[in-house]
This record gives C-alpha cells, structure tokens and sequence, in this order.
C-alpha cells in the first residue's frame, strides 16, 4: 500500500498537537520559575520606609527604592560651571595623575593576563577536546582544569594571591590570567572540536607526534577563531582589571574602593567615565583588528 | 634503500560485530605495484590502514622483512608510519598552509619537539621537499595555501609529501575517486613513475577495474573481509569479477561504467 496525502494528514494532525503540546508545557514550567524566582529575591516585598517628611509607610521595595537610587546618581554628579569650567573639570579629576598610572597599570593587568590565559588555554584545549585528546583520562582531567578555573570567580583567586604574594598588580595578573585560562581553554576546545580530522590524520599517517598532529593539522585550522575569541577576551580582562583593584590586586580597583568609603561621590564618576571610555576604546580597536582578520582570511 | 617483503599474517579487524578484515593471509614481495579492488565496505581501506598502523588490529600481525610492525610503539611505530607512507582519497592536506609545508610535514617524523612546533626544516630538507614538488609539476604552486589548489594538484602535493618520507612503501587509498579522469591518469603515472624509477612498492586501493588492470602488476580482490582473488590482471575474468562485486542481478558488467581513467597517456 502506498502512503498517500490521506495516510498523511492524521499524521501530520497529531504531529502538530504534539508540537503545539510541548511548546505550551516548555513555556509554563518557564513562568512558574520565572515568577519563582522573583519572589525568591524580594521583587514583590512590600515594606516599611521611611517618606521624606519622616513618617513611615508601606510600600513596594521597587518603587522606594528607585527615588534613592536617582539621589546617590545625582551626588555622584560633579559641579560644572560654564564661567568656571576648567578649574571645575580639575577639581572633578583632581587626582588625575595617580589614576592615569592606575589606567595604565590597569590594562597592562589585562594584557599580560589575556597572554598568560592564551599560552595555558591554548595548551590544554587540544587535550581537551574529545576528537583529539589522547586519552580518556587526559580529556577528563584538562576539562576539570578548565572548569576549576573559569568558576572560581577571579575576585575570590586575586583575594588567595594577594595573600600569598602581597598587594599589587602581580596578585591581579594570576588571578585573571587564570580565569582567562579557563574560559579560553573551552572556547579553544570547542573550536578544536569542530576541525577537519583529516589533516591531522594525513600528519599522523606521515609519522607526526601527537603534538606534530595538534601543531600541523590542528592548529591552522582554528587560527582564526583563537585570534577572535581572544580579542574579545582582552577586553572583558581589561574590565575585571579595573575592578580587581578592590581586593588590593592592582589597577583602577583600588580607588573605587577608597572613593566609595570615603564617601567621594564625585571621584566615583570621574572613575566610571575613566573605565567606561577605555573599554570603549579597547572594544572600538579590537573589533577593527578583528574585521581586519577576518577580512584577510576571506580574500586569501 | 633496502626493501623487503610486507607479510600479512592471518590479519584481522572487529568494528563491533562487523569483521572488515578477516584472516588475510598475503606476501607482498619489493617492489611489486599491487591494487586491492572490492567494492565498498570490503574492507579494503581497513586493509591499508592495518599496513600503516593508522588502526590496530584485533588479532594477527603484519611484519615486514621479518620484523614485527604490529607490536611497534612510540618512535618505532612513527618512523614506520614514516617509512610506510599513505596517500588519501580526499588528500588530507592542511588546507590553511601552503604547498610547501604541507610537503614538509613528510619530514616531521624525524624532528624533535622544538624544531617541529617551530616549523623549522633544514635547507637540505626545504631542498627535498622542492625536488619532489617539481617531479611532480608542482614547483610553481609551491607557496600557494594548499587549499586553492584542484583536486589533482592536491593529490600530487600529498604524494609529494609521501615521497619526502623517503618510504619504502606506498599505500594509496582510493587516490583517484575524487578526481576527475585526467586528474586521475595524472595521479595513476605518477605512482607508477615512483614505482618504476624508485622501486618502490606501490598498494593501492581502487574501485575502477580498467585502471587496475593497466597499472597494476598484481590484482587481490577482497570480499566481506577476506581476500577473494589474488593474481595478475589476465586472470581477472568476468565471472571472476561478477563474483567480487556481487552483481548478480546485472545483466551485462560493464568496466567502463566504473572508470574513471582517461585513456590518454600523461607523463608524470
């Protein structure tokens, strides 16, 4: 018997209701943890506070909050006069010397940490991709590695280092550099897993080492994506640079820390624009190169 | 360089309850240019790759000159795999690199760590890489990314890279499947070139009989695993060859329906 448009449309009838079945339970389970959650962390409570002419009320957390969230933003801002602007603008950036240093210092965390992370996660991606890891066990071990690595936060690993080694940039470079490692390593190993086996076999079959195999067959293939993934990772080090300082591990971090205790509001600002335009810059820079490579790869 | 006799010795190879090589038994004595047929799933490339060690088999052994290959490990088995050199049927270039290096990679064996992740050769040994590339009519592309080149250019930089080697053997996997037919002859009078003027043995996987039986000195069969047929061309008959591939249902077998040669002479 031949299966016909007849024989088809129950089929596809129930294909569809079985469709249309899952998506709606997929789309409630994710409501209810939706709805779950926000509860779970306070997005309903509704509270006492405290009004501006000091009487006490109930009110929604949200909508109390957010008059004081606009309060600490505005103290935040610095005195700007048109008449007086220049002496204004130096007094808003008035320790403009220290933090030009700490700029510097701050990308240089992020640069020596993205190379480090480079060198180590690109050394344990091939063991740890599943298509050329040399063993089993090899595989399993570089993948726990990289997990360990890239989950410790690197505040909690510049905290541990600025124990062990003392405050300083040093401290901040492990940190992110093995942070970096880490999420390098499994974007490596992704890639990796992705590649054309057979030039890595036509190395092998010529009498290469493993490590022949990775260097000649592997490794060329996935030169763009590491070039990529790690531009994309020098400017999010960049940005945990600046905030490493915090724990004493160097750069920027550390006068965030001291403007906020101290309650100098406007150095805060000062401090944000001075991160948010580098990171603007690095982001501007690094998508060019990037454009550019890939650029050179289409046309050769 | 000193040949000797490839023995394989009640060779065989389990993927799971599949036996692709099952108890083969054959001498393959120096020098001599071989072509295994059968059609797919025979178990031909397994046979290849047991040679090369590309694959371990599940039991039996393959020696050659009285030593064992099978049992090899480590810096012995690489500078077999060296000395047993295999070309492909989709070529396995490293397509990013150019023609040159890839020619070079037949050189890796012998190279430490360092100069290998350097990719650093001697002169002597760019030299022979370029030698090679213009026995083969190659030395124009030679820097070239490997990837631009066709089809036949691309199978000539892989046994470019094989003869760099400098091997005793040559195993080819279905070297002409993917090309077209001039490609092919190209490709068929280079290995017998090598064959020729370097003595070299030549073991080479086909699917098209008519090549076979012009380049070949020595014809085996293989069917299901096992060695069906071994001898020389003229005794490749048509019942013989019916037999091999099964076509019984085919009412008339036409080796011309599976060629891929053109009937041209080349010069390799």
């Amino acid at each position: 018997m031949a299966y016909t448009t007849a024989d088809f449309n129950p089929d596809f009838a129930l294909h569809r209701r079985r469709q249309r079945l899952s998506f709606w339970i997929v789309a409630l389970v994710l409501a209810a943890l939706t709805w779950a959650t926000a509860e779970l962390s306070g997005f309903f409570r509704v509270t006492q506070v405290t009004l501006a002419d000091g009487s006490r009320a109930e009110a929604w957390v949200l909508a109390a909050g957010l008059p004081r969230l606009g309060e600490y933003l505005e103290k935040t801002l610095p005195v700007l006069r048109a008449e007086s602007l220049g002496s204004d603008f130096a007094e808003w950036f008035w320790r403009w010397k220290i933090w030009a240093w700490l700029l510097l210092e701050t990308v240089l965390i992020g640069f020596l940490a993205t190379v480090f992370g480079v060198i180590g996660g690109l050394i344990l991606s091939f063991p740890a991709a599943r298509n050329l890891s040399p063993s089993p066990v090899i595989l399993w071990l570089t993948r726990r590695v990289l997990e360990i690595s890239r989950t410790v936060p690197e505040l909690v690993f510049a905290l541990i280092f600025v124990f062990s080694f003392g405050v300083g940039p040093m401290a901040g470079v492990l940190a992110i550099a093995i942070h970096s490692m880490g999420s390098l390593g499994k974007l490596y190993s992704e890639a990796n897993e992705n590649i054309d086996m057979r030039p890595v076999e036509g190395v092998k079959s010529a009498g290469g080492s493993w490590a022949d195999q990775m260097r000649w067959g592997a490794l060329p293939q996935v030169i763009p994506n590491i070039i990529s993934y790690t531009l994309l990772r020098f400017e999010i080090n960049v940005r945990s640079s600046s905030i490493i300082g915090y724990v004493g591990a160097g750069g920027l971090g550390q006068e965030l820390r001291t403007a906020i205790s101290l309650q100098e509001y406007t150095d805060l600002s000062a401090l944000f624009l001075i991160i948010l335009v580098t990171v603007m810059v690095i982001d501007w820079l690094s998508e060019k190169l990037r454009h550019r490579i890939i650029g050179m790869e289409k046309t050769a | 360089m000193e040949q000797s006799t490839l023995t394989l010795s009640d060779l065989s190879r389990r993927f799971g309850e599949t036996k692709a090589v099952d108890r083969v038994t054959l001498d393959i004595a120096p020098g001599q240019f071989v072509g295994v047929i059968g059609r797919s799933g025979a178990g031909k490339s397994t046979l290849l790759r047991l040679i090369n060690r590309l694959i371990d088999p599940s039991a039996g052994k393959v020696t050659y000159g009285g030593r064992e290959i099978t049992g090899l490990r480590g810096r012995a088995l690489r500078e077999w795999r060296r000395d047993c050199a295999m070309i492909f049927q989709q070529f396995n270039l490293v397509e990013r690199l150019d023609v040159l290096s890839n020619v070079l990679v037949g050189r890796l064996a012998d190279h430490g760590f360092l100069s290998s992740m350097a990719m650093r050769f001697s002169e002597t040994e760019r030299a022979e890489a370029l030698r090679a590339l213009e026995r083969l009519d190659l030395l124009p592309q030679a820097l070239q990314k490997a990837g631009t080149l066709s089809g036949g250019q691309q199978q000539r930089v892989a046994i470019a890279r094989a003869l760099v080697q400098r091997p005793r053997i040559m195993l080819a996997d279905e070297p002409i499947a993917s090309l077209d037919p001039g490609n092919a002859t190209r490709v068929m009078e280079a290995l017998k070139t090598i064959n020729r003027e370097d003595g070299l043995t030549v073991l080479v996987n086909l699917h098209t009989l008519d090549t076979a039986r012009a380049y070949c000195h020595r014809i085996i069969a293989m069917r299901a695993g096992r060695v069906y047929f071994d001898g020389v061309p003229r005794q490749l008959t048509d019942d013989v060859v019916r037999d091999i591939y099964g076509s019984e249902g085919l009412q008339e077998f036409s080796e011309a329906v599976t060629s891929t040669a053109a009937r041209i002479k080349v010069s390799a």
